[in-house]
């Protein structure tokens, strides 16, 4: 394995979902459209986008819980194959998932101890009681949930949101996997503790060489974590590159709208007629994914849109410094014009 | 009084000129057999006409509960136990107590004078009625001189100031998207012209292109229509750029309340400091933050002295049995918190350095 | 859980009942046989037809048998098929339901349309048919029957409820770890039926003893065993009620009725566990005091 072999990769993925109305009418929602995406060792990428850009069906392709429409995920380079829409149980041992509700994610008939050792006797055939409790330790010390024991044999409903997410980070690491989908995993905590566990990640990162993926909308967060931005619109990635060039000079006028729209602490209170100031207004919203716009999905919003974007998709452009876009505006044909 | 004329002929001058709202040691219970949850204690603060006064917490800080306590939205087992909400009418008539006021006169004072919007305001629209006769009703309500006709033609006028078009009157709101009905419920609120527009997460539904969208035009109708708004959210770094003034609670009390700008710059209490240190700024050089650690107090077992004191990192002697109040902290900027007691001064300044070097 | 069951009175009051009803059923032989006179067999030629007295206190049948005697051996039989019936139905219903919601697709197409066939199937005329082929029907066939047809109902609630327990984050997240089917199914996902499943089986109790009653009514039942439905169907070959022999048909129907109300009042208890919102205003008034004690 060369050291430029990404761990998990989504090469070209495709998904798309068909749903039957009441009345018997199908229609095929385009979630996702041509995702392509390379997770390295000891590297954090954040996929960003709203709510209905499809970050969410990627990161569930990649945890193999669906297959791609088209395309394919290769892990270390190999193509994962699937059967009847689920991966092999291989696959698993290297790739976790950190789900959004810290709630939701734990059974709330089981203790901590439970959701920590079932992995460790399934995926590293721990026996004996001594050597499983010496392992939950050194999991719930990993995730800073000390003194250990206190924790062991709590219920979830005993544990606040930050301590479950912990849990739940915990039971993913004790299969010692290579790579690490957090989905949204932060934004049903409390703002104060947040921050704590963007650390905590950043650490299983560094030490660990986790290769992370960190799903979001919030690009704050995003900026203070991650080594490289990757944005989703509308079921397409339209822009992606190391995270100060992309937040700062954005190149997709989506993702300029998105970081202006984006609340800045650091902006403070200064100017406020100026940054609510909405030529805004006229904007729109996110297009259907079941009749998506022809063309460059953005289009209808975009002030930039030219008679090209309406009607093809922008191919890839690859700039500078590993930066790449979506967009008619960047591509080579256009500056020759 | 038409509602049209209301809004038409108010002077925006006089929007700035006094208050319309104090609310005095308020304190809402959460009763359970004899062992009473206190989920907002001894709240003070004064509302300004035309304000955005911004309330940040966390979960369990009783932003919640201060909301529903305001709008007498509340049930039981919450309670009101304490304390006054005195609402002083635009038009010069005697002040109300929302605490003690009648269902009558609340119910004459709601939209009318006091109006909400919630988090889940897009799934407050009535799912089977046209939002032209959602809008007419609420219209008409407050104004049975307005026949069917001119009441349908005020919604679409309405929807026109949020920046929905006129004809989607006839719409039925599962035909228009999430962020649309929030703006469609937030001119819902406004259409009886209000004084005072309490809200609730209004945003925390939507995505941030659509947030933004939502409160400049927020912003730019309280500019023509004079209205004062209580904002509350988790969102401090939201608030920092949207409010006039700010109110930071802390497990059901104020612990520090002052322009946004004053909270930005100089935060007094440990917890409004770390709580601003929890966003991650977008642009400016990044380093690295810790949040606060520690978890939010169980309000069921309140910490004894400063709720505070368990997660503060700059606790002292006393702190762990001394329950501080709110005291002025300079100008109009309140804190609750034993460092900034005037025998502490030295430590203050110190902090006040410390804090504006970042 | 389990000590706020037992709070509420109605539990309590349902569980004392039927709690009561399982004593007489399992102390019955030995009462039957050491109290002289309460043999529910013997023909005492003597005393035919008698109202309540001091010697046989709920009076005595046709045939000269004491319907105290009869009643406490009929508990045995009816509580028997009752129970029986709706561990089998309950088995059956939690066999077909839960791999129905949990895996979904085609598995869930077909065991929905089983139990979906079972729900239609004119039950009443089937049982007529198959016990009339039975030869020699004796009480552990009968409900063998009505457990067997009786389960349909429950297998849709049970994969409506599976489905959507199946559905949630840590069932994924389990799976994800690489826990097997059979360990999700029943370490994860049956232990949150478990307020379903015995309100199913309160529920199939009281199915069981009501269709042990009407079964025998009709005629189908073993002539040697005694149950509150034989008792019933005695009393009304003889024509109890035209004759005013109050005695002979009242005890067991109010023993029926009993039954299915204890049954019902337990079940409300249950349906409080089950049902969050219920459970979640309990907790809430609950936990201060719990956590201080602990």
């Amino acid at each position: 394995m060369t050291a430029t072999t990404p761990v998990l990769s989504a090469v070209d993925v495709t998904k798309h979902f068909t749903v039957r109305s009441a009345v018997g009418a199908r229609s095929v929602v385009r979630a996702v459209e041509g995702a392509s995406l390379d997770l390295h060792r000891g590297r954090v990428v954040a996929l960003v986008g709203e709510s209905g850009s499809g970050k969410t069906t990627l990161a569930r392709v990649l945890a193999g819980f669906y297959a791609p429409t088209s395309g394919e995920v290769a892990l270390e380079g190999v193509p994962v194959r699937q059967r009847r829409g689920r991966v092999e149980r291989g696959y698993h041992k290297d790739v976790q998932i950190v789900f959004q509700d810290p709630f939701g994610s734990l059974n709330p008939l089981h203790r901590v101890r439970h959701n920590l050792e079932r992995p460790l006797r399934l995926h590293h055939g721990v026996r004996g009681r001594a050597e499983l409790d010496r392992r939950v330790r050194e999991l719930l010390e990993r995730v800073a949930l000390t003194p250990a024991e206190q924790y062991a044999d709590k219920f979830p409903h005993e544990l606040s949101g930050g301590q479950r997410q912990r849990v739940v980070i915990a039971r993913a690491l004790a299969v010692e996997p290579k790579v690490l989908l957090g989905d949204e995993p932060v934004s049903m905590l409390d703002v104060s503790i947040r921050l704590e566990m963007l650390n905590l990640l950043d650490r299983l990162r560094a030490e660990d060489g986790l290769a992370l993926l960190y799903i979001t909308h919030d690009i704050a967060g995003a900026r203070y974590l991650c080594d490289e931005v990757v944005v989703m619109y509308a079921g397409e990635m339209v822009e992606g590159g190391p995270k100060e060039q992309v937040i700062a000079d954005p190149l997709h006028p989506y993702t300029r709208l998105l970081v202006d729209s984006s609340p800045d602490p650091g902006r403070g209170a200064r100017d406020r007629e100026r940054l609510f100031d909405a030529d805004a207004d006229g904007l729109g919203e996110p297009p259907s994914l079941i009749d998506p716009p022809s063309g460059c999905r953005f289009h209808p919003r975009c002030p930039f849109a030219m008679d090209v974007c309406r009607t093809q998709a922008p191919p890839r452009t690859d700039l500078a410094d590993g930066r790449w876009t979506r967009c008619w505006l960047h591509h080579p044909t256009q500056e020759t014009e | 009084m038409s509602t049209q004329t209301a809004h038409d002929t108010r002077p925006a001058a006089r929007a700035a000129s006094g208050d319309v709202l104090h609310v005095t040691g308020l304190t809402v219970e959460y009763g359970t057999d004899g062992d009473p949850v206190r989920a907002c204690t001894d709240v003070t603060f004064t509302l300004r006409r035309g304000e955005i006064l911004g309330v940040a917490g966390e979960s369990g800080s009783g932003k919640s509960t201060l909301i529903t306590a305001l709008t007498r939205l509340q049930r039981p087992p919450a309670a009101t136990t304490a304390g006054s909400i005195v609402f002083h009418p635009r038009d010069g008539g005697p002040a109300v107590d929302l605490v003690t006021a009648s269902p009558r006169t609340l119910r004459a004072l709601r939209w009318t004078s006091l109006s909400i919007v919630l988090q889940s305001a897009m799934d407050a629209l009535n799912p089977v009625m046209r939002l032209g006769a959602q809008f007419a009703d609420v219209l008409r309500t407050h104004d049975r001189t307005l026949d069917r006709k001119a009441a349908w033609a005020r919604a679409a006028e309405l929807l026109t100031t949020v920046g929905i078009s006129g004809d989607r009157v006839r719409s039925y709101p599962h035909e228009l998207s999430g962020g649309m009905r929030q703006r469609a419920g937030i001119a819902l609120a406004l259409a009886c012209g209000p004084e005072l527009v309490v809200m609730d997460e209004p945003t925390t539904a939507v995505d941030v292109v659509m947030q933004r969208q939502i409160l400049a035009q927020v912003l730019r109708l309280r500019r023509t229509l004079g209205f004062a708004v209580v904002f509350v959210t988790h969102d401090l770094s939201l608030l920092l750029e949207l409010a006039d003034r700010i109110a930071i609670m802390y497990a059901g009390r104020i612990v520090e309340l002052g322009t946004a700008q004053e909270l930005y710059d100089a935060p007094r209490h440990p917890y409004t400091r770390g709580l601003r240190d929890s966003f991650p700024p977008l642009r400016a050089p990044l380093w690295r933050l810790t949040g606060i650690p520690g978890t939010p107090p169980d309000l069921r077992r309140p910490p004894s002295g400063c709720p505070f004191h368990p997660r503060c990192p700059q606790r002292f002697a006393g702190c762990d049995t001394h329950l501080p109040v709110l005291g002025e902290a300079g100008g109009a900027h309140l804190v609750a918190c034993r460092l900034d007691d005037g025998d502490a001064a030295a430590t203050g300044t110190e902090r006040t350095t410390d804090g504006g070097d970042r | 859980m389990r000590t706020s069951l037992l709070q509420g009175w109605k539990v309590r009051t349902g569980l004392g009942v039927i709690g009561f009803f399982v004593l007489l059923a399992l102390a019955g032989p030995w009462l039957t046989a050491s109290v002289p006179g309460l043999d529910p067999r013997a023909n005492d030629l003597t005393a035919i037809g008698l109202p309540p007295s001091a010697e046989h206190w709920l009076g005595t049948t046709q045939f000269g048998q004491d319907v105290l005697a009869q009643t406490i051996e009929g508990a045995r039989g009816s509580l028997f098929v009752g129970f029986l019936s709706a561990v089998i139905g309950t088995a059956l219903a939690i066999l077909v339901g839960l791999p129905a919601g949990y895996f979904g697709g085609r598995t869930d197409a077909w065991l929905n349309f089983l139990s979906n066939l079972f729900i239609v199937m004119p039950v009443l005329p089937l049982i007529l048919i198959v016990a009339g082929y039975m030869q020699g029907t004796g009480l552990w066939v009968i409900a063998l029957i009505i457990g067997f047809f009786g389960w349909s109902g429950g297998a849709r609630t049970i994969r409506a409820q599976a489905m959507s327990v199946s559905n949630r984050d840590f069932v994924l997240a389990m799976r994800t770890l690489g826990e097997p089917h059979r360990r999700l199914l029943f370490h994860e996902v049956l232990p949150h039926l478990t307020g379903w499943i015995a309100a199913m089986f309160l529920q199939g109790v009281i199915g069981g003893v009501m269709a042990e009653a009407g079964l025998a009514f009709l005629g189908i039942s073993d002539s040697g065993a005694i149950s509150w439905g034989t008792m019933i169907q005695a009393a009304q070959q003889q024509s109890a009620v035209l004759r005013g022999m109050w005695w002979w048909f009242v005890p067991p129907g109010l023993c029926i009725a009993l039954v299915a109300t204890a049954a019902t009042l337990v079940n409300f208890g249950v349906d409080e566990l089950a049902n969050p919102k219920l459970r979640t205003v309990r907790q809430r008034t609950r936990r201060p005091r719990g956590s201080e004690a602990r």
